[in-house]
C-alpha cells in the first residue's frame, strides 16, 4: 500500500519532469545560442553548453542597436492594449453577464463572428481604413487595432468570471445602499482580481508577440515593436543568430515580470466564504 | 418601523404567471411568515417587496408611500439571505457598517452602531475576521447583524436558516424570535419549513402556486385550514385525508369511500347528498381505543423518541396515527381506532373547507 503510494508520487513527478524539460527546451535553446560567441556558433557542433559563455551579443543588442527602442514601443502597445481591453471587457462581460437587453443575442453572435476570421484577410482592408486617418505607421493605429480583436474574447473572459460571482452580493448592496455601479465597482470587481489578472496578461502577452498587423501597418525602426525588430537580424545574406536570441531573452523579461506581478491574483480564490460553501 | 401594504400583486417572467393577485396588509412590527412549497412564489413577493424584482401590476406601499418605482436602496429595509451574501473581501465590522458608510454616517454613529448589533448577536470577538474564518451560524449571525444595524423599516428574510444544520437551527430561529421581541421590527420571513412558520409567526401567509391560500395566526391554519392545501402543508406527520360522497339518512351523516367504507361524520347541515367530499384528521387526533369503531391494519412503526408514529389501513386506505403511548411500539397486527366527532374536518370537491 505503501511503497505502490510512493511509486505513484514518484512516477507523477516524473511525468512533470518530462513536461516542463519539453516545454522549456526551446528556451532553454535560446539562452544557450544567445551565450554562444559567433566564432564558435557553427564550429563545435551540437552540444548543450558552449565551451566558451559571453555576454557580447547582449551588449551589442543594449547598446549599439535600435533594439531599446523597439522595447519601448513594444511595451506602450502591449501595456495600453492591456489596459484599455480588460476595461472594456470588464464593462461589457458585466453587462453580458447581469443585464436582460434586446439584441442581446445577436451582439454575442456578432462578437463570435469577429473570431472567425483569418487575420490575413482583414489586413488590406484595415490599412485602407487607417491610412487616411494617418494611423498606420504609429502606435495608436496597433493599440486600436489589436484592442478590437482582443476585446471579445477578452469579454466572454469576463463574462465568466462575473458569473462566478453570486448575485446575491450585489443585490445585498443594493439593499444596503448601493446603486448598480457602486455595487458593480466596490463589491463584484474587488472579487473579480483573478479574472481581470488572467485578461490582463492573456491581452499583454497577445499584443506582446503579434507580429502580422505591426509588421503590415508599420514601417521604419520608430514606431516598431520588438517581433517586427527580431527581423531586422535577418539580413539578404546571413541571420546573426546570437543577437537575435540575446534580443529575445530580454524580450521574455517584461511578459515574466508582467505575470509574477499578476500571478498571487490569478491562483488566489476570493470569493471563498462568500457564499456558504 | 413601517406597515406594508401589498395590493393586487401580479408577476410574469414573460409570459409565465407566477403571482396571481396577492393582497396583504401587514401591521408595523408585526411578524409575517411566507410559507409554501418551493415554485410557489414567496420569494418572488419578498423580492418585489426589497425592489430585487420589477412589479408586474398592482401595488406596493411601504408606510403608505408608493415604492413600485423606487430602488431597492431608497425603500429603507433590510435582507437577510439564503446564502447569506457577505461580501468575502470585508471583515465582519466592514460588512456590518458598509450600509452607514454608503450613507455617509458619522463615525462615531457607525462605530456604536456596529459595537450594538455586535453585542446583541455575540459577534464582538470576530468582528476583525473574515467571512471565509466564519463557521455557518457566524456567517448567518453577520447576516443578521448587518440587517440590525441600520434599524431599517423592515426586515426580509430569504429562508435564512435552510442552510443550517438541524441543531443550530433550532437555536437561531429562538434567536430570530427573541431579536424581534426586543425590536419589534416590521419582518417579513420566506420558508418553506411549518415549524419555523408555526413558532415565528405573528401571522402566517401559506402560498400554493402564486395564490395566497390562507392568511392566519399559526393556530388558526392549524385548528381550522381554509382549504386542503393547507390541511396537508401544515403539521407533521401530514393530516390523513378520505376521498368519498356525503350522504345523510335521518340524524345521521356519513361519508362513503369508493371502496365500500362507510365513515360516520355527525351531523352535518347545508352539504348535499352525494357531493365529493374530502374528510380529514391530523394523525395526532386519531383515538387508539380497543373498542373503536374501526379496525387498522398495522403496516409500519416509525418511534421518534418523542412518541411513535403508526402507519397503518383501514379497509384499504392509509391512515397515519401519531401516539405518546410506548405499548404501540409492539402493537400486534391490527389495532382498533376512532375518529372523534370534533377532530374532523371537511372539505368540498374543489378542496374548499366546509363547516
Amino acid at each position: 500500500m505503501r511503497t505502490s503510494k510512493l511509486l505513484l508520487t514518484v512516477a507523477h513527478r516524473f511525468a512533470i519532469l518530462a513536461y516542463i524539460v519539453v516545454a522549456l527546451f526551446p528556451l532553454f535553446w535560446l539562452l544557450k545560442v544567445s551565450v554562444t560567441p559567433n566564432d564558435l556558433l557553427y564550429s563545435e557542433g551540437v552540444r548543450m553548453w558552449p565551451s566558451r559563455a559571453t555576454f557580447e551579443h547582449y551588449t551589442f543588442v543594449i547598446a549599439h542597436s535600435a533594439f531599446p527602442t523597439f522595447f519601448k514601443n513594444s511595451l506602450i502597445v502591449a501595456g495600453s492594449t492591456a489596459v484599455a481591453v480588460t476595461i472594456l471587457a470588464s464593462l461589457a462581460g458585466y453587462a453580458l453577464s447581469r443585464f436582460r437587453f434586446r439584441a442581446k443575442y445577436w451582439i454575442v453572435a456578432l462578437m463570435l463572428i469577429t473570431q472567425m476570421f483569418p487575420l490575413v484577410m482583414l489586413v488590406a482592408p484595415i490599412f485602407k481604413m487607417l491610412s487616411p486617418l494617418g494611423l498606420t505607421n504609429s502606435l495608436t493605429g496597433l493599440v486600436i487595432v489589436y484592442t478590437a480583436f482582443n476585446v471579445p474574447f477578452a469579454t466572454f473572459l469576463m463574462q465568466s468570471f462575473f458569473d462566478g460571482i453570486p448575485k446575491d452580493l450585489e443585490e445585498a448592496a443594493m439593499i444596503d445602499g448601493a446603486t448598480q455601479f457602486v455595487a458593480f465597482r466596490q463589491i463584484i470587481l474587488p472579487l473579480t482580481l483573478p479574472g481581470i489578472a488572467a485578461t490582463l496578461g492573456f491581452v499583454f502577452t497577445a499584443a506582446w508577440s503579434e507580429l502580422l498587423f505591426a509588421l503590415m501597418l508599420i514601417s521604419g525602426n520608430d514606431a516598431a515593436t520588438f517581433p517586427v525588430g527580431l527581423l531586422t537580424f535577418v539580413s539578404k545574406f546571413s541571420v546573426d543568430f546570437g543577437q537575435m536570441m540575446a534580443a529575445g531573452i530580454l524580450a521574455l523579461i517584461p511578459a515574466c515580470l508582467f505575470f509574477l506581478l499578476i500571478q498571487r491574483y490569478l491562483v488566489q480564490g476570493l470569493t471563498a466564504g462568500a457564499v456558504k460553501g | 418601523m413601517a406597515s406594508i401594504d401589498i395590493q393586487s400583486i401580479r408577476k410574469s417572467f414573460g409570459t409565465f404567471p407566477v403571482l396571481h393577485g396577492v393582497d396583504l396588509a401587514i401591521r408595523d412590527g408585526e411578524f409575517i411568515v411566507l410559507v409554501g412549497p418551493s415554485g410557489c412564489g414567496k420569494s418572488t413577493l419578498l423580492r418585489m417587496i426589497a425592489g430585487l424584482e420589477d412589479v408586474t401590476a398592482g401595488e406596493i406601499r411601504i408606510d403608505g408611500k408608493r415604492v413600485n418605482d423606487l430602488a431597492p436602496k431608497d425603500r429603507d429595509i433590510a435582507m437577510v439571505f439564503q446564502s447569506y451574501a457577505l461580501y468575502p473581501h470585508m471583515s465582519v465590522a466592514d460588512n456590518m457598517s458598509y450600509s452607514l458608510r454608503l450613507r455617509r454616517a458619522a463615525r462615531e454613529k457607525i462605530v456604536s452602531a456596529v459595537g450594538g448589533a455586535a453585542a446583541k448577536l455575540g459577534l464582538e470577538p470576530l468582528l476583525e475576521r473574515r467571512p471565509r474564518a466564519l463557521s455557518g451560524g457566524q456567517r448567518q449571525r453577520v447576516a443578521m447583524g448587518r440587517a440590525i444595524v441600520r434599524q431599517p423599516k423592515a426586515f426580509l428574510f430569504d429562508e435564512p436558516l435552510s442552510n443550517l444544520d438541524a441543531r443550530l437551527r433550532e437555536q437561531m430561529r429562538a434567536e430570530i424570535k427573541k431579536l424581534h421581541g426586543d425590536l419589534r421590527a416590521t419582518s417579513i420571513y420566506v420558508t418553506h419549513d411549518q415549524i419555523e412558520a408555526m413558532t415565528l409567526a405573528d401571522r402566517i401567509v401559506a402560498m400554493h402556486a402564486g395564490v395566497v391560500q390562507q392568511v392566519g395566526t399559526p393556530l388558526d391554519l392549524y385548528d381550522r385550514p381554509a382549504n386542503l392545501f393547507v390541511a396537508g402543508f401544515i403539521g407533521s406527520p401530514g393530516m390523513n385525508f378520505f376521498e368519498g360522497r356525503y350522504a345523510a339518512s335521518g340524524g345521521e351523516a356519513a361519508l362513503h369511500l369508493s371502496n365500500g367504507t362507510i365513515l360516520p361524520l355527525g351531523r352535518r347541515d347545508g352539504i348535499a347528498a352525494g357531493a365529493p367530499t374530502t374528510l380529514g384528521i391530523r394523525p395526532e387526533h386519531v383515538v387508539l381505543d380497543p373498542r373503536g369503531a374501526l379496525e387498522a391494519r398495522v403496516d409500519l412503526i416509525e418511534p421518534t423518541g418523542f412518541g411513535i408514529i403508526m402507519h397503518v389501513t383501514i379497509h384499504d386506505v392509509p391512515l397515519k396515527i401519531f401516539t405518546l403511548d410506548r405499548a404501540m411500539l409492539d402493537p400486534g397486527p391490527a389495532v382498533r381506532v376512532d375518529l372523534p366527532q370534533e377532530r374532523l374536518h371537511l372539505f368540498d370537491g374543489e378542496g374548499k373547507r366546509l363547516d
